[in-house]
């Protein structure tokens, strides 16, 4: 054996010397383009985590198109079993970053689920999630869903249509199960909403109880991403929310339709972000600006000239080593259309939004919007004053970070200054698109949970 | 419960020997009938020769080849040949019929169930991808030398290092990650197991001590194992800076000890306490220390149990390896097979079906070579 190793060793080591002699002939030839020079890095071989979505593209493209490397990094990107895995491992320091949902950086820092500090500097995308349902389900809707002309259900379609679904098995005594990725993920937030905003009551949590299925009309449960279409499939859950391609892995295989998108839901909303632990931005600041360099970048590449890199992109989220599902499957999403009922194929040219709408900077709002559906679903069990909001969200969102990326990207001339929100507060304006209309703040985040009939508010607490 | 075992093995290990002195007496026999072949005598010899070392190997179906190739009984080899070859090859190709038939039948959300020509499709797409992966290394150090020649044209004093490869893991590297990792599970297994087994054979009363907690022990499942192993080596592994082994090849490993640890135990146990009344007389005659007891009398007659503890224990060590994989996240044929099921595309159960062969010929081929060792140190003397 030791033997074995060490002959690997010598060739190794021989392979590299020749590496070094061709590295050299190179230079002397002359043929290099200038690189930057790279400020001290802290460290430069780093491991981060991902989960298998198309949201993890940034990562992928920048691995796979040298936007690391220019940096002078060298990164390892390793898929995760699933995202309590994933988060475990970042603050154990196994991981140096992933890929996470906007939910867990906070989530993690004021203490529901694991306690710790993360924070984001990078948010990775805009949209891409949407909620299917079993064709059994779809089939029971569709009579309340009004048709357009052509005889095409209309979009986006409300969960009123599924009410009278939910009430009929609730007379039943049957549950109604339904499956989200994460207590604190998006597709959580996104799913409830939307349940609530059609009146079926997505359940709260408690102190003591944190299945979130206290006075629940629908019953919501942890399902890894991957594993949606064959739970939903297996008949253990009706219906789902999670980002894609695992909406479009079910209308390929015939077992569920996705019914409305989270674009619809709520416009452009925030998706996923980059988390480190805040120990190691701490101790690797310049490495700490140096990915984030490199990951705007890719996001850029992701929606340069209007998306006309999505092809190539998802070819490489195709590789099995990324997000792995077939081409067909991702492109469906990826390169601006999104099929709902199979053949229902629509344009959607914002479904997945990387660069364009200011999408990579870490908004306090956009924190404080998962803060608020935290406080609303009882996951912060008291009443919280607006100004912990704000504390909060400034310490976990960490637009410093990122727009110290940005400038040098600048001065690099490899940005253009109106990509960037130089001047903003960190405060999106006032946003109207959501899909019961309700309108939201980010400045006034306790005015914005008394809006709404189902949820928290105020210093409600469930007993 | 714990006797059954080693007597199990006892069971197997005289069946084994009865077909040895079989074989044996064959080529002799052939020998004294025709001594007239000259000529052909010499070719016996090795036949013979061949013959001994591939039944320590355990490959006994290979011997009628290498009589009928020494010149020996045509008819008897051929007949031979028929029954130890023909018969498991027909008996694959029925099952490979079935598998092709069946396999069509059964439709998943993955599409059709791969046939066994899916699968060897999938074999060649893994090994093109390891070679194109290979491509993708060399690209990546020579990108590397280019930066690094460019940084010590700038500053010829910089601190010039060479990273390691940051792509994926292929299919071959990942089949030796996971034996090594086996490898290091059953190694620390071994080094607790047979210490602690000399001593509950020696010792009555420590085996009684003991023996509750091997029994409540044997039985869990690595799955069990598994979040107690992560968080305890997460709170006691901590390394400044770069570490020797990463957190999920400790986990794994451990994982594999825990469910390993047993089966050599017990036979250890078992063989230490059944040694021949007459060689503790003679150490007690000798007056030998404890010490030169253990080591010139007590091993050596346990050996042959130890080493059948030891197959059993590298068997299962083998099995519990793939699931901690899939769950530690070590980076070997568990995470490969956990990563092929997640990804989901219409390759995936190809790929899986392709680890599936991958594992048992793997787990064959290591059960080989502890029977190897274990006939070796069974019946050294007699051969």
């Amino acid at each position: 054996m030791k033997k074995h190793r060490t002959t690997l060793i010598k060739q190794n080591m021989r392979s590299r010397f020749k590496n070094c002699l061709a590295g050299l002939a190179l230079t002397m030839a002359g043929s290099l383009t200038s690189a930057h020079a790279v400020d001290q890095l802290e460290k430069d071989e780093l491991k981060f985590g991902f989960i298998k979505l198309t949201d993890m593209a940034p990562l992928a493209v920048a691995y796979e198109k040298g936007f690391f490397e220019d940096e002078g990094l060298y990164v390892t990107i390793e898929p995760q079993a699933n995202w309590k895995v994933l988060l475990d491992r970042v603050i154990d320091g196994e991981l140096d970053g992933a890929h996470m949902l906007a939910g867990q950086p906070l989530g993690a820092t004021i203490g529901f689920g694991t306690k710790a500090d993360i924070i984001t500097a990078f948010s990775m995308d805009l949209n891409g999630n949407a909620i299917t349902v079993s064709n059994d389900i779809w089939a029971e809707m569709k009579p309340n869903i009004p048709q357009d002309a052509a005889g095409k259900p209309v979009h986006p379609i409300s969960a009123t249509a599924l009410k009278p679904v939910v009430d009929r098995y609730k007379s039943e005594g049957k549950p109604f199960n339904m499956g989200m990725v994460f207590p604190v993920s998006t597709h959580n937030y996104e799913l409830r909403y939307w349940l609530a905003a059609g009146g079926i009551h997505p359940g709260y949590y408690s102190k003591t109880d944190i299945t979130g299925q206290i006075d629940a009309d629908a019953l919501l449960s942890v399902t890894p991403p991957p594993q949606m279409p064959s739970t939903l499939e297996a008949g253990t859950i009706y219906g789902y929310c999670v980002g894609e391609p695992w909406n479009q892995q079910a209308v390929f295989k015939g077992i569920g339709v996705p019914v409305v998108t989270d674009y619809e839901i709520w416009k452009n909303n925030p998706e996923k972000v980059f988390g480190v632990s805040a120990a190691w931005a701490k101790e690797n600041p310049n490495t700490h600006k140096a990915v984030i360099k490199a990951l705007i970048r890719a996001a850029q590449w992701l929606d340069a000239n209007n998306d006309a890199n999505r092809p190539e992109a998802v070819k490489i989220l195709a590789q099995s080593e990324y997000v792995g599902a077939d081409y067909d499957v991702i492109a469906n999403s990826m390169t601006g259309t999104f099929e709902y009922e199979k053949g229902d194929k629509r344009a959607l040219p914002d479904f997945n939004v990387f660069y364009r709408y200011y999408a990579t900077y870490p908004y306090y709002s956009d924190a404080i919007w998962y803060l608020t559906q935290m406080r609303r679903w009882g996951q912060i069990t008291e009443e919280k004053s607006d100004q912990w909001f704000h504390e909060i969200a400034k310490k976990v969102y960490r637009p410093d970070i990122y727009l110290a990326a940005a400038k040098e990207l600048l001065e690099e001339g490899k940005i253009a200054k109106k990509d960037m929100p130089w001047d903003t507060d960190g405060y999106r304006p006032p946003q109207t698109h959501f899909i019961d209309n309700i309108s939201y703040d980010g400045r006034t985040p306790n005015a914005y949970l008394s809006k709404f009939n189902i949820g928290l508010k105020g210093n409600d607490i469930v007993q | 419960m714990s006797v059954n075992t080693a007597l199990d093995n006892k069971q197997l290990e005289k069946g084994d020997g009865k077909l040895t002195s079989n074989s044996n007496t064959q080529p002799l026999e052939s020998n004294v009938n025709a001594p007239q072949k000259k000529v052909a005598n010499e070719g016996v010899k090795i036949s013979v020769k061949i013959n001994n070392f591939l039944e320590l190997i355990g490959f006994t179906w290979f011997i009628p080849i290498v009589k009928l190739l020494a010149g020996e009984e045509p008819v008897e080899q051929l007949k031979d040949i028929l029954k130890v070859i023909g018969v498991p090859v027909l008996a694959m190709l029925i099952f490979i019929g079935f598998w092709d038939w069946g396999a069509a039948k059964i439709q998943t959300s993955l599409g059709a169930i791969p046939g066994p020509a899916a699968v060897w499709q999938e074999t060649k797409s893994l090994a093109a991808d390891h070679y194109k992966e290979k491509e993708k290394e060399v690209a990546f150090y020579k990108r590397q030398e280019v930066r690094n020649a460019k940084k010590l044209e700038k500053n010829p004093d910089a601190a010039i290092k060479i990273r390691d490869y940051t792509g994926k893991a292929t299919y071959p590297q990942q089949i030796m990650t996971s034996l090594w990792t086996v490898f290091a599970g059953f190694v620390l297994a071994s080094v607790v197991a047979i210490p602690l087994g000399v001593i509950c054979g020696l010792s009555p009363a420590f085996n009684a001590a003991i023996n509750p907690i091997i029994q409540i022990f044997k039985p869990v499942s690595p799955l069990a194992w598994l979040p107690i192993v992560t968080l305890i080596v997460s709170a006691l592994y901590v390394v400044e800076g770069e570490a020797t082994f990463s957190k999920s090849f400790l986990v794994s490993a451990i994982t594999v000890t825990l469910c390993s640890l047993w089966p050599t135990l017990i036979n250890t146990a078992v063989g230490v306490s059944t040694i021949d009344k007459d060689l503790m007389n003679v150490s007690k005659v000798l007056q030998l220390g404890w010490w030169k007891t253990v080591t010139k009398i007590v091993l050596p007659s346990a050996l042959p149990l130890i080493f059948t503890g030891l197959r059993l224990s590298l068997g299962v060590g083998w099995m519990v390896l793939i699931a901690a994989e899939m769950l530690a996240q070590n980076p070997g044929l568990g995470k490969f097979v956990w990563d092929e099921f997640q990804n989901g595309s219409s390759q995936s159960l190809g790929k899986i079906m392709v680890a599936v062969f991958t594992i048992g010929i793997i787990g064959f081929m290591l059960d080989r070579i502890m029977l190897t060792l274990q006939k070796y140190f069974s019946y050294g003397d007699a051969m």
